[in-house]
């Protein structure tokens, strides 16, 4: 894994949001009181239940709690891919129910970075397309020199040009990692990412998140079922039936190498 | 494990299995059918469609037909035989074979065509012996013909579809003049045993040959023969002929005229199947979707025990259902589509091949097996292959997904050289010749020619996203260039809509080319034959077999007109050559000599012909007479005219294009000696040089006042000309239309099983910052890809398709020489269209594609 370049080493400084906008906050992100309600053809079902909690810059947390209990409607919220029926939530100070479907574009488009349990690559892109996709969504220019960066920063350097289906899965977590620090975000949002790999690989996709949240600063949101992951996070949020359970900060384990 | 007592199960019936075989087959394949009405809804639409045009052009072309059996053939009662003559059978004739001393019967017949002067509808007139025809009599109501008035009056027997009361008078056209009659009472359907008779008037034969001017003249004897007994009838009935008279059995005469309607027919029922097999690329197309979408499902099933045979039945199942249900529909829909095909073919078939109105439009069992077997069986045909494929993979390779496309893409080559081996051997099949004058291999060649298109489809559509893929980038951005990718990755079923378009469009533009080819070869052809300054002819238009005559007078007093040099006289006969119906015509050759030159492919040059047609018994004979006869300059024809079959050689073979019957053209000078009547079937005039033309009309017009002719100038014949052969080739282009249409609609079907399937990575494509315009221009992007490969190879394949059509169907079926030409406006103009149409295809799946939520996206794939 290569040290880390100087297009990618800094938080982007420049405002993501006319001034106008933008609330200045030390969260990158912040639930008040938030609830999410699905209508179903007969019933309704509530996700997530009168949440209140924030999450500030640079911070890694581990979101836990049992399938169902509102993980991924929690960074569907946290990610201004969905917004909530009741309460707020405020993506860098900036709330999502306000935001009409563009702006919530812009918001995921800048803000935020996603890595699923999945993958979720464009199966008939190489890597280092893949990495250029979101860049290349907000019209950057230069996608193509930042790709190879981020594909250097995850240890990928020289797979750019291979296909998903000639990746192992870690290779490809790597590559969605790259993917979603394309545009330098505040924060990853990250659904079970090593769901889907073994535990050896699964240490370094982790080792690899902790990296990125100390040396870029980056906030690194992780759904988990996983306790190991869990351990690697300086706060652990709980969740049971859509209702925040508890929240605790804790000293992380340091990464392994 | 000890069983638990009265949980075990008693062995299983075949009855059992049978039925919960098919219990979860509707779980597995039926209900998500249901869950998906859209894309079932489409495929079941095209499908439908397409038997609806196979359906209505097969009922059409029966009800066009079928009128002709009901009225020509209704009169011929128990006939064994039919006796006639180029020209007509003298009274004579029928007097010598009335006093044969045997059990025979002749009834004599005078035929002729009528029209009614306001409409200007056109029916059959026969001349019968009401007095003597016993078996005809019950038939006409308003009571028994009064035998002392029936010498002077003017009765007319009409059929209910004219819609005339007994008593009345009734006013006809009748060759050049309108005459009134008395309508002596109404034909009963039961006359001949015919269920339905068309519109259709009988006359006393006396009465028949006075008005449409055959005095003295037959045009047909009857013969009926006792039944049983091994008697040689026919060799005794010849021997009381006069030479030049003709005997064959009854019925020949409207099976020749079939048989030339045979090739017309056939060439409306395979392009009326493109439309089904457009259908049938997406009964496959939605089969392999299926098939992609489920093979996490198979996989399971098939390792919780779940048989190869069951998984192909499965999914063979999904196909006919498409099938049956499509079909059914068809059925209904083809029998309404059918009101309109009847429009569109009537008046051609009444114009080249039978001179009869259309018939009842009415489902027969044949019409049904043979949509069912079309609908059907073009759907399980589809379907097996995906559904072969699904059973054939084994449980672990089918719970990981996207390899089936990607299969696709690695066989994709092999493919390509199966493309090109069947290509090769839809060339050679293009050298074989027309079976029964079918021709059978050529259609096969062009069949060959879309398959081996359809196997280099997925090639080409890599080729295709491969070249396009930067372009699209810099000029759309990433989500255009996204979408096209996805769509080489999804070959398995791009390949299919490609396919079904590309041959839509395929048939589009070859069919455009075949026909705008055969207008101009027709308009340099008229140009060359109309060289008259005005053209007189009978009021009511000639069709196949029926040719209006006018009173020889007429050329008489045209040509007494100070502004007239000349006066080609011109008459035509429906005759009868090797079995099929051919024209005899006769022009004047003294005028056409130096007056017109006419364009010879085979022959001497225009002068040295006419001399020859002038000074000996010779004849020239139109390309299509050539080819249907296999006959050539310098062969000799026996014509059975005058008093015997008389032989004429052939001196030229010439271009002609309006009639697929076939023209021998002779002296008229040479020929009225064995073909004495005067009448003529037009007349062209030829003015002083310097003379005003429409001046010179006016004069021609008063002169002829009181006759029911037209004077027409060449301009207006021309124009006449292109307006009918416009009208007849209006259903082709009808039928082109509507694959077109099935094709878009199965692509909008495949655009939104894209989204459907692709949702997962739209949804990506939403959380990583893609806006809902660039998730419209991703699926845009896909619509327009679909479009462009389709034009691309459809054009590609026309052209190669054209050539079929123009060079070898074309000249099998019809014998016609044509010119290439290529409309390059119309085609233009129709790939914009198509290219236009599968845009808006897009449009619904792009709407669904931007207006779904990303979380969700992410949640359901």
């Amino acid at each position: 894994m290569g040290s880390l370049p100087a297009t990618i080493r800094p938080v982007t400084p420049e405002p993501r949001h006319p001034p106008s906008e933008q609330t200045v906050s030390s969260d990158v992100l912040r639930f008040r009181n938030t609830s999410k309600v699905y209508a179903l053809a007969r019933q309704s079902v509530a996700a997530l239940t009168d949440v209140t909690v924030s999450v500030g810059r640079g911070e890694f947390v581990a979101l836990v709690g049992r399938s169902g209990c509102g993980k991924t409607t929690f960074l569907n919220l946290a990610g201004a891919l969905d917004v909530p029926s009741g309460g707020d939530v405020l993506i860098d100070g900036l709330s999502t129910v306000s935001l009409d479907d563009a702006q919530l574009t812009q918001v995921r488009r800048r803000q935020v970075g996603f890595v699923f349990q999945f993958f979720r690559l464009f199966p008939t892109l190489s890597a280092v397309e893949n990495v250029e996709v979101p860049l290349q969504l907000a019209g950057l220019p230069g996608s193509r020199a930042r790709a190879r960066d981020l594909l250097d920063l995850v240890g990928m350097a020289d797979l750019g040009e291979r296909m998903p289906y000639q990746l192992s899965g870690g290779q490809m977590q790597r590559v969605a990692i790259a993917r979603a620090l394309g545009p330098s975000p505040s924060m990853l949002l990250a659904d079970e990412p090593t769901g889907n790999l073994d535990s050896e690989t699964a240490r370094t996709i982790m080792d690899l998140f902790r990296r990125v949240n100390i040396e870029l600063g980056t906030t690194v949101v992780m759904a988990t079922h996983s306790m190991a992951n869990a351990s690697r996070a300086e706060r652990v949020i709980a969740l049971n039936d859509g209702r925040l359970a508890s929240d605790e900060s804790r000293n992380p384990e340091a990464p392994v190498g | 494990m000890t069983p638990v007592p009265g949980l075990r199960d008693p062995a299983p019936t075949s009855a059992d299995r049978i039925v919960s075989n098919w219990r979860l087959l509707y779980r597995l394949i039926v209900r998500p059918m249901v869950r998906e009405p859209l894309r079932s809804g489409v495929t079941v639409l095209c499908v439908s469609v397409g038997v609806a045009v196979v359906v209505a052009i097969d009922l059409a072309g029966e009800a066009s037909a079928g009128s002709f059996r009901s009225s020509m053939e209704s009169l011929q009662g128990g006939a064994s035989y039919e006796i006639s003559k180029v020209g007509g059978i003298p009274d004579e004739v029928f007097g010598d074979l009335a006093r044969i001393r045997e059990p025979l019967r002749f009834l004599a017949r005078v035929e002729g065509y009528v029209s009614e002067p306001e409409t200007g509808e056109r029916f059959p007139l026969f001349g019968v012996d009401v007095l003597g025809d016993e078996a005809l009599r019950p038939g006409l109501e308003g009571g028994p013909p009064d035998l002392g008035r029936l010498s002077e009056s003017r009765q007319v027997w009409i059929s209910r579809a004219l819609r005339q009361e007994a008593g009345g008078p009734v006013r006809l056209v009748v060759g050049d003049t309108v005459e009134e009659f008395e309508v002596a009472g109404v034909i009963r359907e039961s006359v001949g045993g015919s269920d339905s008779l068309g519109p259709m008037a009988l006359m006393d034969i006396a009465l028949a040959q006075r008005v449409l001017g055959r005095r003295g003249l037959l045009d047909r004897i009857y013969v009926e023969t006792p039944e049983g007994g091994t008697r040689n009838w026919e060799s005794l009935i010849r021997s009381h002929l006069p030479p030049g008279t003709v005997l064959h059995a009854v019925g020949v005469r409207s099976r020749e005229s079939r048989k030339l309607l045979t090739s017309f027919r056939w060439n409306l029922r395979v392009l009326s199947y493109i439309a089904l097999i457009v259908g049938a690329f997406l009964v496959y197309n939605t089969v392999s979707v299926s098939v992609v979408r489920r093979r996490t499902m198979i996989g399971v099933a098939r390792a919780l025990g779940m048989p190869r045979g069951m998984v192909r039945a499965g999914f063979l199942a999904e196909g006919l259902l498409f099938g049956i249900v499509g079909t059914a529909l068809g059925l209904a829909t083809g029998k309404v589509l059918a009101v309109g095909a009847v429009e569109l073919m009537g008046q051609t078939v009444q114009s080249l091949y039978l001179s009869s109105a259309p018939g009842e439009i009415a489902i027969r069992p044949w019409t049904a097996f043979a949509a069912v077997c079309a609908g059907v069986g073009a759907s399980a045909l589809s379907a097996w292959w995906p559904a072969s494929e699904a059973a054939t993979v084994p449980p672990t390779d089918a719970m990981s997904t996207g390899r089936i496309d990607f299969a696709t893409r690695v066989q994709g080559g092999s493919w390509a050289i199966r493309g090109l081996a069947c290509a090769a051997v839809s060339i050679g099949l293009c050298f074989a010749p027309a079976w029964d004058r079918v021709p059978f291999a050529a259609y096969a060649a062009a069949l060959g020619l879309i398959a081996s298109a359809t196997m280099l489809v997925p090639q080409a559509a890599v080729a295709c996203v491969r070249l396009s893929s930067r372009p699209l980038l810099r000029v759309f951005g990433v989500a255009s260039m996204l979408g096209a990718r996805s769509l080489s990755s999804s070959l398995a079923r791009t390949a299919v809509i490609v396919a079904a378009l590309s041959t839509a469009t395929a048939m589009m533009v070859s069919v455009a080319i075949m026909v705008g080819s055969m207008r101009e070869t027709l308009l340099v052809w008229i140009d060359s034959q109309l060289q008259a300054d005005l053209y007189i002819q009978p009021e009511r238009r000639p069709g196949e077999g029926d040719l209006p005559t006018m009173d020889g007078s007429v050329a008489l007093t045209v040509e007494s007109l100070p502004a007239v040099d000349a006066v080609d006289r011109y008459r035509r006969y429906a005759i009868s050559y090797g079995g099929l119906p051919a024209t005899l015509a006769l022009a004047d050759f003294r005028v056409l000599k130096t007056r017109s030159e006419m364009r010879m492919i085979e022959g001497a040059d225009w002068t040295g012909i006419s001399d020859l047609l002038m000074s000996t018994e010779s004849v020239i004979v139109s390309e299509t007479f050539s080819s249907k006869h296999d006959v050539r300059t310098g062969d000799v024809l026996s014509l059975p005219i005058g008093n015997g079959a008389e032989d004429f050689e052939i001196v030229g073979v010439y271009p002609d294009y309006s009639a697929e019957s076939g023209y021998i053209l002779g002296d008229r000078g040479v020929l009225a000696r064995h073909l004495p009547d005067a009448r003529l079937t037009g007349c062209g005039v030829y003015l002083v040089p310097g003379a005003d033309i429409e001046a010179a009309r006016s004069e021609v017009v008063r002169a002829l006042a009181g006759r029911t002719v037209v004077v027409a100038r060449n301009r207006e014949l021309r124009e006449n000309a292109t307006a009918v052969f416009d009208r007849t080739f209006a259903i082709t282009y009808a039928l082109e239309a509507v694959a077109v249409f099935v094709a878009i609609l199965g692509m909008a079907g495949s655009l939104i099983t894209l989204v459907i399937d692709r949702r997962g990575e739209l949804g990506v494509l939403r959380a990583l910052g893609g806006s809902r315009e660039q998730i419209r221009s991703l699926v845009m992007a896909q619509a327009g890809m679909l479009g462009i490969m389709s034009n691309l190879i459809g054009l590609l394949l026309g052209c190669a398709l054209s050539v079929i059509l123009v060079k070898v169907i074309n000249k099998q079926s019809f014998g016609w020489t044509i010119q290439f030409h290529w409309p390059v406006g119309f085609l233009l103009l129709a790939i914009a269209v198509i290219f236009a149409a599968s845009l808006a295809a897009g449009l619904y799946p792009a709407r669904i594609a931007s207006s779904s939520d990303p979380g969700g996206m992410l949640r359901e794939a």
